[in-house]
């Protein structure tokens, strides 16, 4: 792809970002329910000083004049006060959205070391036992209420068996000292094994549940584009030249067949960021998903639209980013 | 020309088939096809009759069958097949009744939105121009939010309950068959038989309605029956999280959040809806593929 066409594609994002806050703003700003009046709550204000806080608010201004603001300061990253907390916005996510990446990380490894392997399994030995079960497994994994299946590895793992944690990211007994804010990483870099293995069995019953569906998809699409590859001219060829099927399949097929794969991952990944707010609400994770539910039912609506522009935001990045590595990879398509 | 061409292929009896009957038939061919359709239609005719197999009123709490379990353990009653959740009400008979929510919403959404994005579809790739510029940067702005987290930032903001939950998905899915339409129009609109309705003086209505839509509207069933399932398990995750359907009405989705306190003794609480969840949500995705297979030419062979 050339510098240029790259210009190109990113200039498009523009018009959509710009769009997608248009949306937020207003989604928000026209909610019922006076956030001031939220904010005193049954404290003994005077009239005085309700109209002063809403002035410093900003609320007393026309809409439109508010979006201007509300795009100026969320550019720098000052998104208000979140009403609840009484502390910005900004900082609030800040604290929870590394136990939400963490959690992200660890479900998209779990969906492609178990997806590509099997994808490609199922395609070489197509319709045996392993190729309908990952047929069959793959049906399952999209037909999946990932909060049901959330509870039932709880009831059995948890409550029945109780060798793993109801909830939570690591006991209370370990103190991890930040340094990349991931538990996993920071565990290894202190040399603290016991609190890895903590952290891990905290981590595995909501990566499970999250990567599931991403999995059960990244299976479908690797065994059919390692299908559609095995059938191509060149690797019937290196067949006939005679070389070994074990040297075919990694040299020849499966860098092609993973092309697919890896876009859909990276368009996958961004539905991830929808299924964190129901597994961290099942598994009691403290990440950003689990934080935007709970403002929600305390109406603390600054924190929901930051949070929501943030989940767009990425969205979209994600989505161009895929957009970008199916071209990177995929030398016939020109944009 | 696809009916010549069945006709060469098929010849004898089939000769008189039409495409549509043919592919009925292929996709009755497939026991598992068959089968899932005959689990979907199970459940619509168990939503649509509900009170008639119901064996309790779904709403009707009873303290003394608080968290009783079913049937056959201990303490169970045939009259409460999957026992009680915590209030005493029959989960059997609520299941039946959240049939109804589930199938409702996940039909009336996709069609409501099928029929928007057909509309603004053609719209976008036929007329082209300014029309298409306006939809498309609406659909790429809409695609710019994860479908769950818009769908729960609008609710926050209408507040829950039915009418708002229909909407906020309504919003989001016409997306979905209007970026299908388009690119099947796109398509369409330079294939012959069109050109001949436009040289013939045609309108453009005529011509959106009366050629394209009929030729591009198989690929548009076949992807809003898998929409169905997606719709339906959106539901359910809202419905979990409070933001759907509200109490007393009976949702799955609710009814597996209830279950949740009681996860501890009760497990049947949460276990038996989330299985009707999965249940209908799979027979809907592994008929919609046999639905898929029989009519996508490309899998005739």
């Amino acid at each position: 792809m050339s510098f240029g066409k790259l210009i190109e594609r990113l200039a498009q994002l523009i018009p959509v970002l710009l769009g997608v806050s248009v949306i937020v703003f207003f989604m928000m700003a026209l909610t019922p329910g006076d956030p001031v009046e939220i904010m005193i709550g049954d404290s003994n204000v005077t009239l005085e000083q309700e109209a002063r806080l809403r002035s410093d608010l900003g609320l007393d201004r026309p809409p439109v004049e508010r979006f201007f603001v509300f795009l100026k300061n969320a550019v720098s990253g000052d998104f208000g006060l979140s009403f609840y907390h009484r502390r910005p916005v900004s900082e609030v996510i800040a604290e929870r959205l590394p136990a939400t990446i963490e959690l992200s990380l660890v479900a998209l490894l779990l969906a492609l070391f178990t997806s590509v392997p099997l994808g490609v399994l199922a395609a070489v030995w197509k319709n045996t036992f392993l190729d309908r079960l990952a047929t069959v497994g793959s049906l399952f994994g999209v037909s999946l209420p990932g909060f049901w299946f959330g509870i039932l590895l709880l009831m059995l793992f948890s409550v029945r068996l109780h060798i793993l944690p109801v909830s939570g990211r690591i006991g209370y007994e370990f103190e991890v000292a930040p340094i990349t804010h991931l538990l996993l990483i920071d565990t290894l870099l202190q040399g603290r094994f016991d609190a890895f293995a903590n952290a891990l069995k905290h981590i595995i019953m909501p990566a499970v549940v999250l990567g599931l569906p991403m999995a059960a998809i990244l299976t479908r699409v690797t065994r059919t584009s390692m299908l559609e590859v095995l059938s191509q001219d060149y690797i019937i060829f290196a067949e006939a030249k005679g070389l070994s099927r074990r040297r075919i399949l990694v040299r020849h097929a499966l860098k092609n067949a993973l092309i697919p794969t890896v876009t859909v991952a990276a368009l996958q990944t961004g539905s991830l960021l929808g299924g964190n707010m129901i597994v961290e609400t099942v598994f009691g994770w403290p990440g950003l998903g689990r934080l935007v539910v709970e403002s929600i039912f305390l109406r603390n609506y600054p924190l929901v639209q930051a949070a929501v522009l943030l989940y767009a935001v990425t969205y979209v990045t994600l989505n161009f980013l895929a957009d970008i590595l199916y071209t990177v990879l995929n030398p016939r398509v020109r944009l | 020309m696809s009916g010549a061409l069945a006709r060469a292929a098929g010849g004898g009896k089939m000769a008189d088939e039409s495409p549509f009957r043919r592919n009925i038939r292929l996709f009755l061919s497939s026991r598992l096809s068959t089968v899932s359709a005959a689990v979907v239609l199970g459940f619509v005719v168990l939503a649509v009759a509900a009170p008639l197999f119901a064996p309790q009123d779904p709403n009707e709490t009873d303290l003394l069958r608080r968290l009783q379990p079913p049937v056959w353990m201990a303490g169970g009653e045939w009259g409460y097949l999957l026992g009680c959740d915590a209030l005493g009400r029959d989960i059997l008979s609520r299941i039946i009744y959240g049939a109804r929510i589930s199938i409702f919403i996940g039909i009336f959404v996709v069609l409501m939105a099928t029929c928007i994005g057909i509309v603004a579809g053609l719209a976008a790739g036929y007329l082209r121009g300014w029309t298409d510029v306006v939809i498309s940067r609406l659909v790429d702005i809409l695609l710019g939010f994860p479908y769950l987290i818009f769908a729960i930032a609008l609710i926050a903001m209408m507040g829950p309950g039915l009418q708002n939950l229909l909407l906020a998905l309504v919003y989001k899915e016409w997306v979905v068959p209007c970026r299908l339409v388009r690119g099947e129009t796109l398509a369409a609109r330079e294939v012959e038989y069109v050109e001949a309705a436009r040289a013939l003086g045609a309108s453009r209505r005529h011509i959106m309605l009366r050629e394209i839509l009929p030729n591009i509207l198989s690929p548009v069933i076949v992807v809003s029956t898998i929409r169905v399932a997606h719709v339906i398990i959106l539901e359910a995750s809202l419905s979990f999280l409070g933001l759907g359907v509200q109490p007393p009405t009976a949702s799955w989705g609710s009814m597996v959040a209830d279950g949740r306190s009681y996860m501890l003794e009760s497990w049947w609480v949460s276990t038996f809806p989330g299985l009707a969840i999965l249940l209908l949500v799979l027979a809907i995705n592994v008929a919609s593929q046999g639905l898929r297979d029989a009519f996508d030419p490309k899998f005739h062979d």
